[in-house]
C-alpha cells in the first residue's frame, strides 16, 4: 500500500476494494509512524482527514465518484487552506489561518480528493534544500541524513517515504523537480498561467506555478487534469490556453519519430558523474524507443541562475512587505514606535535566506541601480526565451539532468549560498521562459536517486506526458522505494 | 526685479465605480470602518488583483476629453513602502507606461484662454485612512478605502500665479463631474491635490521646488501657494536657498512646515507588477467610449447661449454640473415657448431657493415638469409673477403643483373686466380727492390707484388689465 500510485488506489477504489476512511486510516499510520524520522509534515489533523474521507465515501455512494474521489493529496504549506494553519514554513506566520482556500484546493476538493495535511517546505519557498524552514529541515526518505530537495521537499520526502501517494508543490525555480528528482518521484511544473496562483502564498509572481508530485507519470497527469484551467481571480491564468488531453497523452508507449534535444549547456564539468552517467544512460533508452537524439545549444543557459537571482528576490522584496506585523502574522513585543514594530516584527519573524532575498531584491531595485541589475536580468530572460524558442524549431522535447547533484547531506551546504544555488542551474532556465517542465526517476548514483527532466513548448505538457510515460514504461525506477520505509531500492 | 511663480499640480481624483479598481469591495463612502474589505484590499497572503475595468474606460474618457493621447498597451507597476495603511506594503500605479499621456486644458485669462499642459494620467490605488487622534495614543486603520480607484493628473508647470492653479482645477473639477467620472467632493477626499511651486526671476530655468501636500479645498490651495511664493521669495533674498522638500499645509494656522526632505524622500523602487498584465485596450473600444463623451461645459455653454439666446451669465450658472443643465434642458423641453423665463426662473428662483435650504439640484422637491407647469401659468396670465414667487414656496414645502396650489389658495389672477371694473370702480368711490387730482393733471397718482386696487385684490388682478381698465375708467 504506502508506495502504491495514486491510479492503483482509484481502481481500488473503485473497484470497491478499499474506502477513502481506510486509505485515510492507513497514510496517517504511515505518518504516525515515519514522520518523526522525515520531518515532511507539519500539520496533520487526523479528525478532519477523517472527516473528508467519510464525506468522500458518503459522495461517492450517493453520487459516483468525481475525479480524485477518496484520493489522499498532501499539500505544501504555502497553498491557502480554510481548514488549519497556513504558514510557509516561516515564523512570521505562524498561527495564521487563511479564511479562504487557494483556487486548486478549491478544485482538488470538487473532484473529491483527501486534503492530507500540510507538507515541510522552505521558509516562502526560497531554498533547495528545506533547510531554511521555520519547522526544521525535512528528511531524505533514502537516506535520512540527507536533504529531500526544495523548496517543495517535505512533498517530495511525504510520497518517496510512504506517507501520501501524490502531493501538491509549487515551483518558482524548479522547487516541485529538484525534490521530485532527489527523492526519487515525479514532479510536474506546468505552463506558467496554466494553474491558478489565488490563494498560493507568492513568492515570485512571474515565475510561481503550483504542479503535482507523484509516484508515477500518469499520477501526475490525473492530479494536473484537475489543477489546470483558467481562474478569472488570476489575471495571469491564462484564458485561452490550449487544452491538453492529459490521460491521453500518457498512453504513449515509444518514441518513434520524436526529436530530443540535448542541450551541450546541461552537460557540463564539475556535475555529478554518475548523474552524468545515469541521464545519459535514460537518453539511450529513448533512442531505443525510436527517439533521435539531437545536439542543441541553449547559448545563455550560464546567465539564467544571475538573472533568477535578480528577478525572483525583486519580486519577492514587494510580495513579502505585507508580512509588517500590522494586521496579521507575527508582531512584536511591546513596539516603542512603528518603526520598532516593523523592523522587529520582521526581524524576529523571517529567516536568514528570506531575509537576505528581501534585501537583495530591495537592492537590485533601488533607484540607480534597476537599469543595471533589474533590466539587465530582464533582458537576459528575454533572450532565454529566445534560446527555446530556436530550439523548439529543431526538437520536439529536450531532456536534461534535473539536478547536477543527488541529494546532499543536511547542513552540507548552508553556510555557502551561493553553491546552494548552484543546485538550480538546470532548473531555472524553463521558468523565466515560462514553460512546462517535469522531473522523473531515471537511476540512482550510490542509493540516490538521480531525475530525468523533460523541457516542451509552452502550453505542450502533452509532449512531456508522452515522452515521461514511454520512457517509465520502459524502465522499472517507479517501483523502487527506500528500504528503511518498507520499500524495495 | 520681479519674481515670477511657477506651479504645478498633481491631482488625485476618485474614480466613482461601484467596486474597487482590484477586488469587489464596495466604494460607498461613510461604512463603517473596515466593514468594505476582502482579502484582496487587506492584502492577505495569496490574494491577486483583478482590474475593474470600468476604471480604466472612465479613465481613457477623461484623457479623450482633454485631447491626449491613449496608450493602447500600458503597464501596472508596484510603488513600494511601508506605511500601516498600505496593506501590501506596495501600492499599485502606473509609472513609466500610463495609460494617457500629452493633454491639456484651457483655463479661462482675462477675454481669452490659457492651455495648462497635462502631462499624463495614471491608474492607481487609493491606501486606507490612520487615524490618530482621539483616541488615546493608539493610532487605528480604516481599509475601506484601500484598492478604491484613483486617477493621478499630472499637469506641467505652466501656471503662474495661485490664481491660475485654482482656476485650472476648477476646470478640471468641473469637467471630471461632467464627465460622470467621478464625485469629485472634496470633503469626502474625492478630489485632492498636491502643488509643485518654485518661484524665478522671469527668463531664468526654472527654481527649486517645494512639494505642498494635503490641499483640500480651493480655498487652501489658494493660501497654501500663496504662503509658498512669500516664503520662497523671501528666503531668496534674503539670501537663502529652496531646499527640495515636501511640505504640509497647516490650514488652521494658514503656514505650511516641512514634513521630508531631499535626504529622507523615498526610493519607491517602482517595477512592474507581475500580477498584472499590460492592461490593453483596442483602438475600437477606445472610438465607443469617444462616441459615448457627453457635451463638455464649454460646449454647452456655448449651446445655451445660441440655442436658447441665455446671457453668458446664465449660461455659466446654468452649465456648472451635468445635472444642472440636464435639468435645465428637461424644463425647457417641458416649456419650450420661453427659454429665457426658464432660464431666469431656475437659475434665480429655484437655484435660489435650493441653496438657501442647503440643497443640491438632484434634491430639489420641485421637478422640472413642475417648474414648467408653474412658467405655464404665468405664460397664459393665470397668476403675476409676482404670485407665482408664492406658489413655488409653496411647491418648494411640499404643498403639490402649481395648479393645486393656486386652487388651493385662490391665487387665480382676476382677469374678469367686469370684476376689476367693480374693484376699481370701488377705489374710485373711496378716494374722491385723489381722482379729482389725476384728473387735475397729477399723473404720478396713477401708481397709487394700481396699488389700491392690487391691493384689493389681494393681488390676483391682472396688473396688465388693472393698467388697461383704470386708465379708461380714470378719464371719467
Amino acid at each position: 500500500m504506502p508506495f502504491s500510485t495514486l491510479s492503483d488506489l482509484k481502481a481500488r477504489l473503485d473497484a470497491g476494494e478499499t474506502t477513502a476512511v481506510e486509505l485515510a486510516k492507513q497514510y496517517l499510520a504511515r505518518i504516525d509512524a515515519h514522520n518523526g524520522k522525515l520531518n515532511a509534515f507539519v500539520d496533520v489533523d487526523h479528525q478532519h482527514i477523517l472527516e473528508q474521507a467519510q464525506a468522500s465515501d458518503a459522495h461517492r455512494a450517493k453520487h459516483g465518484p468525481r475525479e480524485l474521489e477518496g484520493l489522499p493529496i498532501a499539500i505544501k504549506d504555502i497553498f491557502c487552506t480554510q481548514d488549519g494553519p497556513t504558514t510557509c514554513c516561516s515564523n512570521i506566520l505562524k498561527g495564521y489561518h487563511a479564511p479562504y482556500d487557494a483556487h486548486v484546493i478549491t478544485r482538488l476538493k470538487k473532484a473529491g480528493a483527501v486534503l492530507l495535511g500540510k507538507t515541510n517546505m522552505d521558509e516562502f519557498a526560497m531554498g533547495s534544500s528545506n533547510e531554511t524552514s521555520a519547522f526544521g529541515p525535512c528528511r531524505n526518505p533514502w537516506d535520512v541524513e540527507r536533504i529531500p530537495g526544495g523548496s517543495s521537499g517535505g512533498s517530495a520526502s511525504a510520497v518517496a517515504g510512504g506517507m501520501a501517494p501524490a502531493a501538491l508543490g509549487t515551483d518558482t525555480g524548479g522547487s516541485i523537480r529538484q525534490p521530485a528528482a532527489v527523492c526519487g518521484i515525479t514532479g510536474l511544473k506546468p505552463t506558467y498561467g496554466r494553474v491558478s496562483r489565488r490563494g498560493i502564498i507568492a513568492f515570485a509572481s512571474s515565475l510561481d506555478q503550483a504542479g503535482p508530485m507523484a509516484r508515477t507519470v500518469k499520477d501526475s497527469a490525473l492530479i494536473s487534469s484537475v489543477l489546470c484551467g483558467h481562474d478569472s481571480g488570476d489575471s495571469t491564468s491564462v484564458a485561452d490556453a490550449p487544452d491538453v488531453d492529459w490521460l491521453k497523452a500518457c498512453e504513449a508507449r515509444d518514441m518513434k519519430g520524436l526529436k530530443i534535444g540535448k542541450p551541450k549547456e546541461y552537460f557540463v564539468d564539475g556535475m555529478d558523474a554518475g548523474v552524468r552517467s545515469a541521464v545519459e544512460s535514460a537518453l539511450a533508452k529513448c533512442v531505443e524507443l525510436g527517439a533521435e537524439i539531437v545536439d542543441i545549444s541553449l547559448p545563455h543557459t550560464a546567465s539564467a541562475v544571475a538573472a533568477y537571482y535578480v528577478i525572483a528576490p525583486s519580486e519577492a522584496s514587494a510580495n513579502l512587505s505585507r508580512y509588517d506585523g500590522v494586521r496579521f502574522g507575527h508582531r512584536c513585543e511591546n513596539p516603542n514606535d512603528l518603526l520598532d514594530m516593523y523592523t522587529r516584527s520582521r526581524d524576529e519573524g523571517f529567516g536568514d535566506e528570506v531575509k537576505r532575498r528581501i534585501l537583495t531584491g530591495t537592492f537590485a531595485l533601488s533607484s540607480g541601480y534597476y537599469d543595471a541589475y533589474y533590466l539587465k536580468a530582464q533582458q537576459v530572460r528575454t533572450l532565454i526565451r529566445q534560446d527555446f524558442l530556436d530550439a523548439f524549431e529543431q526538437v520536439d522535447v529536450i531532456a536534461t539532468p534535473t539536478s547536477p547533484i543527488p541529494a546532499f547531506k543536511v547542513g552540507e551546504k548552508t553556510d555557502d549560498p551561493i553553491t546552494m544555488y548552484l543546485s538550480d542551474i538546470f532548473t531555472i532556465a524553463l521558468n523565466l521562459a515560462g514553460l512546462p517542465g517535469m522531473s522523473q526517476p531515471c537511476g540512482f548514483v550510490e542509493g540516490l536517486p538521480v531525475g530525468l527532466q523533460w523541457i516542451a513548448p509552452a502550453w505542450r505538457e502533452d509532449a512531456l506526458l508522452a515522452a515521461g510515460s514511454a520512457y517509465e514504461a520502459a524502465t522499472d525506477w517507479t517501483t523502487k522505494a527506500p528500504k528503511g520505509f518498507g520499500g524495495a531500492a | 526685479m520681479s519674481w515670477e511663480t511657477v506651479i504645478g499640480l498633481e491631482v488625485h481624483v476618485q474614480v466613482n465605480t461601484n467596486t474597487k479598481a482590484f477586488c469587489g469591495c464596495s466604494t460607498e463612502f461613510g461604512a463603517e470602518p473596515n466593514t468594505q474589505t476582502c482579502p484582496v484590499c487587506l492584502g492577505m497572503p495569496g490574494q491577486l488583483p483583478v482590474l475593474n475595468m470600468e476604471v480604466a474606460r472612465k479613465t481613457v474618457l477623461t484623457g479623450l476629453a482633454i485631447n491626449a493621447d491613449i496608450n493602447l498597451e500600458s503597464k501596472f507597476d508596484r510603488k513600494n513602502y511601508f506605511y500601516p495603511d498600505l496593506p501590501k506594503g506596495y501600492q499599485i500605479s502606473q509609472f513609466p507606461l500610463p495609460i494617457v499621456e500629452h493633454g491639456h486644458l484651457d483655463i479661462p485669462q482675462g477675454e481669452g484662454e490659457k492651455r495648462i499642459g497635462i502631462t499624463r494620467i495614471h491608474i492607481e490605488e487609493d491606501a486606507g485612512k490612520s487615524m490618530h487622534e482621539g483616541l488615546d495614543g493608539v493610532s487605528h486603520i480604516d481599509l475601506n478605502r484601500s484598492g478604491v480607484p484613483l486617477m493621478e493628473i499630472v499637469s506641467e508647470p505652466d501656471m503662474r500665479s495661485a490664481d491660475e492653479a485654482v482656476a485650472y482645477l476648477k476646470q478640471l473639477h468641473q469637467l471630471v463631474r461632467f464627465l460622470d467620472v467621478s464625485g469629485a467632493d472634496m470633503e469626502k477626499g474625492q478630489f485632492r491635490c498636491d502643488a509643485n511651486v518654485s518661484v524665478r526671476r522671469p527668463g531664468e530655468p526654472f527654481g527649486t521646488r517645494a512639494e505642498l501636500k494635503n490641499l483640500n479645498s480651493f480655498r487652501f490651495i489658494k493660501q497654501a501657494i500663496d504662503y509658498e511664493v512669500a516664503r520662497q521669495i523671501e528666503l531668496i533674498e534674503d539670501g537663502g536657498k529652496v531646499v527640495q522638500e515636501t511640505r504640509l499645509f497647516d490650514s488652521a494656522a494658514g503656514v505650511s512646515r516641512s514634513m521630508r526632505g531631499k535626504e529622507e524622500a523615498h526610493d519607491y523602487r517602482y517595477f512592474p507588477d507581475p500580477d498584472l498584465p499590460p492592461l490593453r485596450i483596442s483602438q475600437q473600444e477606445v472610438d465607443t467610449i469617444k462616441a459615448g463623451m457627453p457635451e463638455l461645459p464649454g460646449q454647452l455653454r456655448a449651446r445655451f447661449e445660441s440655442e436658447f439666446g441665455l446671457s453668458s451669465y446664465d449660461a455659466d450658472v446654468l452649465t456648472q454640473t451635468r445635472e444642472l443643465a440636464g435639468w435645465y434642458e428637461a424644463l425647457v423641453a417641458a416649456h419650450p415657448a420661453d427659454p429665457k423665463r426658464c432660464a431666469n426662473w431656475m437659475a434665480n428662483e429655484l437655484l435660489g431657493r435650493l441653496k438657501e435650504a442647503g440643497k443640491d439640484i438632484s434634491d430639489s422637491p420641485v421637478s422640472p415638469d413642475g417648474l414648467a407647469g408653474l412658467l405655464d401659468r404665468i405664460a397664459d396670465n393665470t397668476i403675476s409673477g409676482k404670485i407665482a414667487k408664492d406658489v413655488l414656496d409653496a411647491m418648494m414645502a411640499g404643498e403639490g403643483d402649481a395648479d393645486a396650489v393656486i386652487e388651493a389658495k385662490g391665487l387665480k389672477q382676476v382677469t374678469d373686466t367686469g370684476a376689476i371694473d367693480a374693484l376699481i370702480q370701488g377705489i374710485l368711490d373711496a378716494n374722491p380727492e385723489q381722482v379729482e387730482a389725476y384728473r387735475g393733471g397729477k399723473d404720478k397718482l396713477f401708481g397709487f390707484f394700481v396699488g389700491q386696487v392690487m391691493k384689493a385684490s389681494k393681488g390676483q388682478a391682472s396688473p396688465g388689465m388693472v393698467n388697461e381698465r383704470l386708465k379708461e375708467l380714470l378719464k371719467g
